[in-house]
């Protein structure tokens, strides 16, 4: 009971703290913003942890942080495997593949409006399909271990980043190429020092996208079939076993590289694009 | 029409020639691995052929595919558990569950998030943070919760991840769209004595509307791919995603590239629809289409 009525309690404190700080002028301010994210962050934790001690629920059904925590603590070297399996190999070779396809494509394509109008519409739709269904026939085509994951990422983040680089090198006007042209500037230097860097935006748009679709393709091929390492091994199996606070750690991990990633690539495109409206704000 | 049409058919028709070089490719060694063990020798000439119609292909050619998908579909009755259009169904049922929770959960925040700054500040980051979760990674663990909780209907988890999915692009476009009129706008409400509820309703609201079924493309396509998801590792035994996972044990290469072409149908019916709701709204909201 005391650890309810201290969560709910420690809730209500943590909202009107973030009332106060948002109508402040620290809410203004860089600092003030990510103090009130984290706060709420705590707050989450701090209400689920009350809630599984004031409920008693028995952690077969839900583990509360502080069971969590210690498990990450122990099987560093487990996770640490996991992640390199599934992660490094699956997911970010593919990731690097596929954005090199995509990129050497929409080049490809760039000089054949023909192409670009028949390949458009058809890359529109690719993506809005559910690619992941391809895993199993990838897993069958490529093996059980990191190969077919890179496989089925590669076919996820392609169609995503071709259709925003196609749409992004379309985004010049006609004054921009026409002021090349006057300088008698060839195809490629037009491509590389007016077009490319006009389309960055869209690339990273796509580059987004393609990141979390890149972790969500590895994990799903491995409930299709993996060696006995990897995080959508690992979840399946203890799931199974009733090691749920292990299932809750790969889960951390998980959403701790999802974010590391989709962050570096923000922060890329921060320092690549830094001419671009959306990021003087 | 036909400026278009002819170079999306070229494409297509490229893409079925690859389709067709591939499957003849990779289905010949297998050919030859039954002619080297029966000891005969055999010409291209008979190869070819026999790799348009093997029971269990490494890549099933076109017409193969459109063959199992036909018979899926019209093969049986639409209540048997072998038709594609029963189990297109229950993927369909869990995706318009999940996206209908998706939009509800989607538009009530982001109408938090203009109102509350506060909301803005603690929930916004962490609604783009938890896009970055790679959510099958929950999918086994909310089957797990709700069995223990006592729900035994698989649709619930299912929906909960399509939901996952699909409430992201709702809740941007709508904070985006509930922002975007102007202040002069807002300004004029204000000297007609408007309260807050009113210009929500008569300008806010119907300022959103474009951005909201712009969003809605997106979360359609979204909450289809959650229930897919959801149907792979939650041992679900009806709905296209499980078809898929079946193929897979059973190493029946046809059932899989079937159920892949019936989700591919399903999402282009989808997306069409909520293209067609969208016209429909805006015929009767008056906007020039």
């Amino acid at each position: 009971m005391i650890w309810l009525v201290g969560a709910v309690v420690f809730w209500g404190l943590a909202w009107a703290l973030n009332v106060w700080l948002a109508g402040s002028r620290m809410g203004q301010r860089r600092a003030g913003r990510i103090a009130v994210a984290t706060l709420f962050g705590v707050t989450i934790l701090v209400l689920w942890e009350g809630l599984v001690r004031g409920f008693a629920v028995p952690p077969v059904i839900l583990p509360g942080p502080s069971v969590i925590g210690p498990t990450i603590a122990t099987s560093l070297p487990v996770l640490w495997a996991d992640f390199v399996q599934t992660v490094v190999k699956g997911a970010l070779t593919g990731f690097a593949i596929g954005t090199a396809a995509a990129f050497v494509t929409a080049i490809a394509i760039d000089r054949s409006p023909f192409l670009q109008r028949g390949l458009l519409p058809i890359g529109n739709f690719v993506s809005a399909l559910p690619i992941v269904g391809l895993a199993p026939i990838l897993v069958m085509w490529f093996g059980f271990d990191w190969q077919s994951k890179a496989a089925v990422v590669v076919v996820m983040v392609f169609f995503p980043l071709l259709v925003n680089m196609v749409a992004g090198l379309q985004a010049t006007d006609r004054l921009s190429r026409d002021l090349m042209a006057t300088w008698s500037a060839s195809y490629w230097q037009g491509l590389f020092k007016l077009r490319l860097p006009a389309a960055m935006p869209f690339i990273f748009n796509g580059l987004k996208i393609a990141a979390t679709l890149a972790l969500i393709g590895a994990i799903v091929a491995e409930f299709f079939g993996s060696p006995i390492v990897g995080m959508g091994f690992r979840i399946s199996t203890e799931v199974g076993r009733l090691g749920l606070d292990m299932v809750w750690a790969t889960i951390a991990v998980a959403a701790l590289s999802g974010s590391a990633f989709y962050g570096l690539i923000a922060w890329i495109e921060s320092r690549v694009t830094f001419w671009h409206p959306s990021q003087r704000g | 029409m036909s400026d278009r049409a002819i170079p999306v058919l070229t494409v297509v028709a490229g893409i079925v020639a690859l389709w067709y070089a591939a499957s003849v490719w990779m289905n010949a060694t297998w050919v030859f691995d039954q002619a080297e063990r029966a000891g005969t020798v055999v010409t291209w000439a008979e190869v070819v052929p026999q790799t348009m119609a093997q029971d269990r292909p490494l890549l099933p050619p076109p017409h193969q595919v459109a063959a199992q998908l036909w018979q899926g579909i019209t093969g049986q009755a639409v209540t048997s558990k072998r038709s594609l259009v029963y189990h297109g169904f229950v993927t369909f049922r869990g995706t318009m569950l999940g996206f209908g929770l998706g939009i509800v959960l989607g538009v009530s925040l982001a109408m938090a998030i203009v109102r509350f700054r506060v909301m803005e500040l603690s929930v916004m980051p962490w609604a783009i943070i938890s896009q970055t979760i790679p959510i099958v990674a929950l999918a086994p663990m909310i089957l797990t919760l709700s069995n223990q909780l006592g729900i035994d209907s698989r649709e619930v988890p299912k929906a909960i991840i399509s939901a996952y999915l699909s409430f992201f692009p709702v809740l941007v476009s709508m904070v985006t769209g509930l922002r975007s009129p102007d202040r002069i706008q807002i300004d004029l409400l204000a000297t007609y004595g408007a309260s807050p509820g009113q210009v929500f309703w008569k300008l806010r609201l119907p300022a959103s509307m474009p951005y909201f079924f712009a969003s809605l493309k997106v979360a359609v396509a979204a909450a289809l791919i959650g229930t897919i998801v959801g149907e792979l590792p939650t041992g679900a035994i009806e709905g296209l995603g499980a078809r898929m996972l079946i193929g897979s044990q059973f190493g029946e290469p046809l059932i899989m590239w079937a159920a892949l072409f019936a989700a591919a149908i399903l999402a282009g019916l989808l997306i069409l629809a909520v293209g067609l709701v969208e016209r429909m709204a805006r015929a009767r909201m008056g906007v020039a289409p």
